[in-house]
């Protein structure tokens, strides 16, 4: 087991390596950044004044190790726009958009294994289409318009929650339940099939005749082994929801990171895009290594591989 | 202890429904085991001999109707135990062997892990002493290094070692009663007599009763006390082992005991006697006699009839003809 966790770590800071190179080449394929700081009407004097304030007449790759060496101590330069640290900018949204992430996953997995379980256990019963009808309906309702429903029901008409900002925990329920519902069709399907194959398994039918529970035969014997692919598909949208939960973002005017990296694509501020691709690569990263680590201490054979 | 039998059933009947309508898999099955006996069940592929023993253990899928005149074990009637009670009985005293050593372990847990469940389920016993007794039954199946196995997960070991484990968990609490469906089909022709030779001692040590399925016929004569042969969901023929070998009554059992190969007997290169024809189909009512359509002592009555026929020593078999064998007078 801890062979298998330091390869994978191995592995995972390689990709981290691969990836830091691509988010710092960014600069250069957008164009030539002095340019852009220097703005479009500048004279060549200025641009080359800026040019070599940053640094940008130096070898590329003796620029990346500069850049790398100093994002490791989490120094990402200073942002073209808000002229401040950020680091420090990135730091303050982030925490915006990560306790979205966890509510918005942990919400989802709450509904979606129960209901999943259930749908599997007792396929085609009321329960079962009800789920499947909250699936589809989750998957065809977009969610800037699911959470305009939200805001106009829940702020609007009954004044129960407050419908932008981020200051109270109050403000992140209807985001959370945005953003979660969102992830939740893919969960409770992969669940439910993930159950309906484990159940028809000979080893489900070995727990039976020893005498197990019907409790113990679904959550000990079934749901260890369903769950398997559910865990990388949960990590993978906890990154896609560190990184892409734009919409609910601007919807209910919680500025977190996704809403940061939307207006600083818009205002070429660069350091900034290019220091939040890398942390939502890394968040990526980081999470799929977990999954990983998790899958193989709950399934034993993926720990030889 | 008392005379009745361990396991006695009579008039077992299970039902699928499928989309062409219902299929009847096992029809009016009767059969009585006593403690210590060895049954064995012959037929071909299909006959129904897993779900016969599923039903016993209780395990059939939901959409399986099972019914029966009677079905008890051990004077608890099967039928009308609790889910509680028939949780209680298997695994203790009643443990089944299944036909897929491959698939029939949790991948996910040790072996250590899914052998002492058993025990814990069942008996107020320690970790440690689960532990022991798990190890103990792992050295009895003829595993070696057993106490580093318990680590081990079912993904390491190879089918035969498998089928062993099964074994082991079967036997963790001693119970009065072994079902073992073809417990050596989905191995290596060369460990499939080990296993069944590894089985039938530890039967025979613990005193347990066993009902094994098997299509081999040369292991039947070497185990069986009882013999039940199976034929498109009937017994066609059931009785004590020496009778039916010496003097095989129903058509199919004849058939079947003619085409174990015999060294001498047989020719090399030989025909292997086989029988002709197709089974049945049990969609819908099924009538007669279910060999008739591959039987060489076909009569006109065979398609509305095979009553039981009862010979010395409880040797019975279902047939038109008194003694298996078409006679002028019968046919007139
Ligand atoms: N769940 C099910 N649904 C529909 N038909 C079934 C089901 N289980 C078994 N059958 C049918 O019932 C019949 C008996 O099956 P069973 O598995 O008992 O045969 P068997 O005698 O054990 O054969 P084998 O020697 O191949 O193991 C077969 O025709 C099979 O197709
Ligand atoms: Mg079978």
């Amino acid at each position: 087991m801890l062979r298998f966790i330091l390869k994978r770590l191995g592995l995972a800071l390689l990709v981290a390596l691969t990836v830091s190179f691509i988010s710092f080449s960014l600069l250069f394929l957008s164009g030539d950044p002095a340019i852009a700081i220097a703005g479009e009407s500048a004279n060549a004097e200025d641009v080359a004044a800026i040019r070599a304030l940053y640094g940008f007449d130096r070898p590329m790759m003796v620029q990346y190790g500069d850049w790398l060496w100093h994002a490791l101590q989490f120094d990402f330069g200073v942002s073209y726009y808000f002229r401040l640290p950020v680091a420090d900018l990135i730091a303050e949204r982030l925490s915006v958009t990560m306790t979205l992430g966890v509510c918005g996953i942990v919400f989802a997995l709450l509904i979606a294994v129960p209901l999943g379980v259930i749908a599997a256990i007792r396929p085609n019963s009321l329960i079962d289409r009800i789920a499947l009808f909250l699936s589809v309906a989750g998957q065809a309702m977009p969610s800037f318009w699911f959470g305009l429903i939200l805001i106009v029901i829940f702020a609007i008409q009954l004044r129960i929650l407050p419908a932008s900002g981020a200051d109270t925990w109050q403000h992140f329920i209807m985001p959370t339940i945005v953003l979660g519902y969102y992830a939740m069709p893919a969960i409770m399907r992969l669940t439910r099939a993930g159950m309906l194959e484990v159940l028809s398994a000979d080893y489900i039918r070995t727990a039976r005749a020893k005498g197990a529970s019907e409790g113990r035969v679904l959550f000990k014997h079934a749901l260890r082994n369903a769950i398997i692919p559910v865990v990388s598909l949960a990590a993978v949208q906890m990154g896609f929801m560190l990184g892409g939960s734009i919409v609910v973002e601007s919807v209910f005017a919680l500025h977190g990171a996704g809403y940061l990296a939307w207006e600083s694509i818009g205002r070429n501020d660069l350091p900034t895009v290019q220091a939040l691709i890398l942390v939502f690569a890394l968040f990526y990263i980081v999470f799929t290594f977990l999954a990983d680590v998790l899958n193989a201490w709950l399934d034993p054979r993926m720990r030889s591989a | 202890m008392n005379d009745a039998p361990l396991l006695s059933v009579r008039g077992l009947t299970l039902d699928i429904p499928t989309s062409g309508g219902t299929l009847h898999a096992v029809r009016g099955i009767d059969f009585d085991l006593n403690r210590g006996e060895t049954l064995c069940i012959v037929g071909e592929s299909g006959s129904g001999k897993s779900l016969t023993s599923l039903a016993l253990m209780g395990l059939l899928a939901p959409k399986i109707r099972r019914t029966a005149v009677r079905m008890t074990f051990d004077g608890t009637d099967l039928q009308k135990a609790s889910r509680r009670q028939l949780r209680q009985l298997r695994g203790d005293r009643m443990s089944m062997i299944f036909q897929e050593p491959m698939t029939s372990l949790n991948p996910a847990y040790t072996i250590g892990d899914q052998l002492t469940e058993t025990l814990l389920l069942h008996k107020k016993v320690s970790r440690a002493k689960a532990r022991a007794r798990a190890i103990e039954l792992l050295e009895k199946v003829g595993i070696t290094a057993a106490e580093s196995r318990l680590s081990q997960y079912p993904h390491q070991l190879s089918g035969g070692l498998r089928q062993r484990v099964m074994i082991a968990m079967a036997l963790m609490c001693e119970p009065e009663l072994i079902i073992a469906d073809e417990p050596t089909t989905a191995l290596d022709v060369t460990i499939q007599a080990q296993i069944l030779r590894l089985l039938v001692d530890l039967q025979r040590e613990m005193n347990m009763a066993l009902i094994l399925i098997t299509h081999d016929l040369g292991v039947v004569a070497r185990v069986a006390d009882k013999v039940a042969v199976m034929y498109a969901g009937e017994l066609v023929e059931t009785g004590p082992a020496s009778a039916i070998f010496r003097n095989p009554a129903h058509p199919y059992t004849r058939g079947l005991i003619n085409c174990i190969p015999v060294p001498g007997r047989n020719e090399r290169g030989a025909r292997l006697g086989t029988i002709p024809g197709i089974v049945p189909s049990l969609v819908g009512e099924v009538t007669g006699c279910p060999f008739r359509g591959r039987c060489d002592q076909r009569v006109a009555i065979c398609d509305t009839a095979a009553p039981l026929r009862r010979l010395p020593d409880g040797h019975e078999f279902r047939c038109v003809h008194p003694d298996g064998h078409r006679h002028e007078e019968v046919t007139a």
